[in-house]
């Protein structure tokens, strides 16, 4: 048999609506199951690479320095990224912050929001919370994108689109009911 | 001294009786008492001129001479484009800002002295130039910078910055400029002599719709870039009902490395009077208006005392020469600061005393444009063009040129040549012979401006200028071979990031988009995908912008990979995959690393 095309996802800085909208293609998961082999991702829990991938799915932009770290994997491990939903193209809503320098937000947030309690007036400082980029970037600022999928999430039916003709080797084209919103 | 704003805004409006359309008069002449237009006085002028505030304010941001914050009591605005920082913009600015102790942009502590920088002024032959208020200095070094900031330091009057004048009529008393016309061709049309009131008096021997013949007949075609033929204009606004009807002259002379307009201006105010007048005559209009743009300042005593004389010879006012039932009378709207007023239809809004946005098209402005009336909008030459199509004849003027773009063409070459200035060629002159006319050695590129702008290498070098081949409003920039075509290029995208009125997405955010990618490949980390994506961003800018100003402003990054066709792969390379070059860790996570106190593990 075959080896299955192997496909990897990542949620970075989103709000895994883009994951909902791709579980959102209803059966036909169990045919995409058939065309492809899940990778990393958090479908199947993987945490790291198994092996090389031909498609990487990228959901949410680079809010912080482990965004970067795990966009940069992707980016080595798989033949073509796509960025999907509006956090990974443009940022989305966790950029409203990219006007606020970062000392501001973080001290509104841990020192001097209502109801902070704070003993020790410090920022957390813990090395599991990754420290945050001083504004959040799009994907394709820090690496290389091959495609783009709008919208917040896109419709399913635009992934499922866009895989099936990657898969079969042609250029993929999103229907525009599929990105009509109004 | 609140008090005193207001009474002293309200009497400014008064004086251009509180009339909403005259907006930009009362906004200059409130910034010039001021040197500002505070919230206060736009409230005032609101009050007075019966609009709300924000509309004030969104004039007086919009217009680059306008400012809400206090400026300078002197403002140098230095010029920093294109051939001025060839000739060593950079090395003037830094003397000046130093001898000032400010950065560009600043204001001296005790409120003095205002220092900036600004696009084109119109001398670009005696560059590095700049404006102090209105007051025009040209062949800036290092260390006459320096002693120009003394000297205002001393005195803050700028008129005695001018020490030795320049020629012709930059001498006349309401001049007095040390600009200087470099007149380097003396053609047939614009430079022969001329007589005031004897094209006017051929063009009374005519019924109206016969001069509009005559023009058609000479097969005259704009000056101003787009060379659309001069009698259908006029026919179209003639041809549409209206009780009034308005002749705007194009004054604005907006585009980079463009100057011919102000050797016009000064040397042919009679000629371009006069044209107007008859183009007047024809459409049946009885008001005229010159858009003069603001670095033209120091011309407008002249040109005021010019349409005076006229009045009292006649050639203007009431019944003109005796001619019963046509009046017509001249006013000079001064622009400030905006190159996208030179566009016709945002010309009109700022006539009309709103920020200078185009309109949508159509109606054209022929059909419905000042005060929603027909009005035809013409470049400073063209109408020189027509006086002089009413003396010599149509036939004559036709038989000069090439065969489908008539007349002579006045230029302003400048850039790595060694006699810049104003040429007055026939049409179908080859770029070839301009730059043995201009003296220019080594040629890399030239820059052929005006609303088609295009930047032309070596194989065009027998291009010829006309409507059929290399169109030109009348900027020739010529770069020798050491220049970066793609930082030219660059440069350019600045200046219409700057003043793209920001209507359309593609024009406002594309042209940000499109220099980002014209950096990238500049700083060694571009990619060969990314000369696609220049050149599919550019086609997509120029087919989605409602104006000129979007439609051509990606050009001269076309014209660059055109030059450099097959070689342009040299300036890129395929990278390793891996975070992209532009995109630095370490910085973006510094402010953290200094408010959390740790490092990042990953740099
Ligand atoms: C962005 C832009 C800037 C322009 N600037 C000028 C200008 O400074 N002077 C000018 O005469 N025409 C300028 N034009 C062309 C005018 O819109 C208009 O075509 C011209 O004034 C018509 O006069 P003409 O037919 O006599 O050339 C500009 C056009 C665009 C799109
Ligand atoms: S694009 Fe919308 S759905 Fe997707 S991660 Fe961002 S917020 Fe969620
Ligand atoms: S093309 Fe640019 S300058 Fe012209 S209307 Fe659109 S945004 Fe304004
Ligand atoms: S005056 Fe500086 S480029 Fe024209």
């Amino acid at each position: 048999m075959q080896a299955k095309t192997r496909i990897a996802t990542v949620s970075l800085s989103g709000c895994f609506g883009c994951h909902m909208s791709l579980l959102d293609i209803d059966d036909r998961i169990l045919k995409l199951a058939e065309l492809v082999e899940f990778d990393r991702s958090p479908i199947n829990d993987f945490k790291d690479f198994q092996s090389r991938c031909a498609v990487g799915i990228v959901e949410g932009g680079c809010c912080n320095e482990d965004n970067v770290e795990v966009l940069e994997s992707f980016r080595k491990n798989c033949d073509v990224l796509i960025s999907v939903g509006e956090c990974a193209i443009t940022g989305g809503i966790n950029s409203m912050r990219n006007n606020i320098p970062l000392k501001e937000c973080l001290d509104e947030a841990y020192l001097k929001s209502p109801g902070v309690y704070n003993p020790l007036n410090k920022i957390p400082n813990d090395p599991e919370i990754p420290l945050l980029l001083n504004r959040v970037y799009p994907c394709h600022e820090v690496v290389k994108i091959d495609y783009f999928i709008p919208g917040c999430p896109p419709q399913a039916d635009a992934l499922w689109d866009v895989l099936v003709a990657l898969l079969s080797g042609k250029a993929p084209v999103i229907a525009y009911k599929n990105h009509k919103y109004d | 001294m609140k008090q005193g704003t207001a009474h002293i805004t309200a009497n400014i409006c008064n004086k251009f009786g509180n009339d909403r359309t005259r907006l930009m008069d009362i906004a200059i002449a409130v910034q010039e008492r001021f040197g500002c237009v505070s919230h206060e006085a736009m409230e005032e002028i609101a009050r007075a001129v019966g609009t709300q505030r924000v509309e004030v304010e969104s004039l007086v941001t919009f217009y680059s001479f306008l400012s809400v914050k206090p400026q300078g009591k002197v403002v140098i605005r230095l010029c920093s484009d294109i051939v001025d920082w060839m000739k060593g913009y950079s090395e003037v600015a830094e003397a000046m800002a130093r001898e000032l102790g400010i950065t560009m942009g600043e204001t001296t502590p005790d409120g003095a002295i205002t220092l900036t920088d600004t696009p084109c002024i119109g001398m670009s032959d005696q560059a590095p130039a700049a404006l102090v208020n209105s007051v025009v200095v040209t062949h800036l070094t290092p260390e006459r910078g320096r002693q120009l900031v003394r000297d205002l330091r001393r005195h803050l009057d700028p008129q005695q910055l001018v020490t030795m004048v320049g020629n012709g009529n930059n001498e006349h008393p309401l001049v007095r400029s040390m600009v200087r016309n470099n007149i380097r061709m003396r053609g047939p049309v614009h430079f022969a002599p001329f007589e005031p009131g004897k094209a006017l008096l051929k063009a009374f021997e005519l019924a109206p719709s016969d001069v509009i013949s005559e023009i058609k007949e000479s097969k005259l075609r704009g000056r101003g870039g787009a060379g659309f033929p001069t009698a259908l204009k006029w026919e179209l606004a003639a041809n549409t009902p209206g009780e009034k009807r308005y002749v705007i002259c194009n004054a604005d002379e907006g585009e980079p490395g463009t100057f011919k307009d102000r050797v016009l201006l000064t040397e042919c105010a009679e000629q371009l009077l006069e044209g107007m007048t008859i183009a007047g005559y024809a459409v049946g209009s009885d008001t005229g208006i010159i858009y003069l743009r603001a670095e033209y300042r120091y011309l407008m005593p002249y040109l005021q005392s010019k349409i005076e004389g006229r009045l009292k010879q006649g050639f203007l006012g009431r019944g003109i020469l005796g001619k019963k039932g046509f009046n017509f009378d001249i006013r000079i709207q001064l622009g400030a600061g905006a190159y996208i007023c030179g566009e016709e239809t945002a010309l009109i809004s700022s006539c009309e005393g709103l920020r200078g946005d185009p309109k949508n098209r159509p109606p054209f402005p022929p059909q419905e444009g000042y005060l929603k009336r027909p009005t035809i909008v013409n470049n400073v030459e063209t109408l020189c063009c027509v006086s002089r199509i009413l003396l010599e004849g149509a036939k004559w003027f036709a038989s000069i040129g090439s065969a489908n773009t008539t007349g002579t063409k006045v230029l302003s070459i400048s850039g790595d040549c060694r006699k810049p200035g104003v040429y007055e060629v026939p049409f179908g002159i080859t770029t070839r012979e301009l730059i043995e006319l201009s003296e220019a050695e080594n040629v890399g590129s030239l820059l052929i401006g005006g609303p088609c702008r295009q930047m032309i290498g070596q194989v065009r070098l027998d291009g010829q200028i006309c409507y059929d081949d290399l169109a030109t409003g009348g900027a020739i920039i010529i770069f020798n071979g050491a220049r970066n075509k793609l930082e030219i290029a660059e440069h350019y995208l600045d200046f219409f990031i700057d003043e793209s009125c920001g209507h359309c997405t593609p024009c406002r955010v594309g042209l940000t988009l499109l220099k980002n990618l014209v950096h990238k490949v500049i700083s060694g980390t571009g990619e060969p995908a990314d000369l696609d994506r220049m050149r599919d961003l550019s086609n997509f800018i120029i087919n989605m912008s409602r104006c000129g100003l979007g439609q051509a402003a990606p050009n001269p990054v076309l014209g660059a990979l055109e030059i450099f066709g097959d070689a342009s792969g040299g300036f890129v390379a395929e990278r390793k995959p891996g975070l992209l070059p532009e995109f630095d860790l370490s910085k973006a996570v510094i402010d953290a690393e200094l408010r959390v106190g740790r490092q990042s593990k990953y740099v």
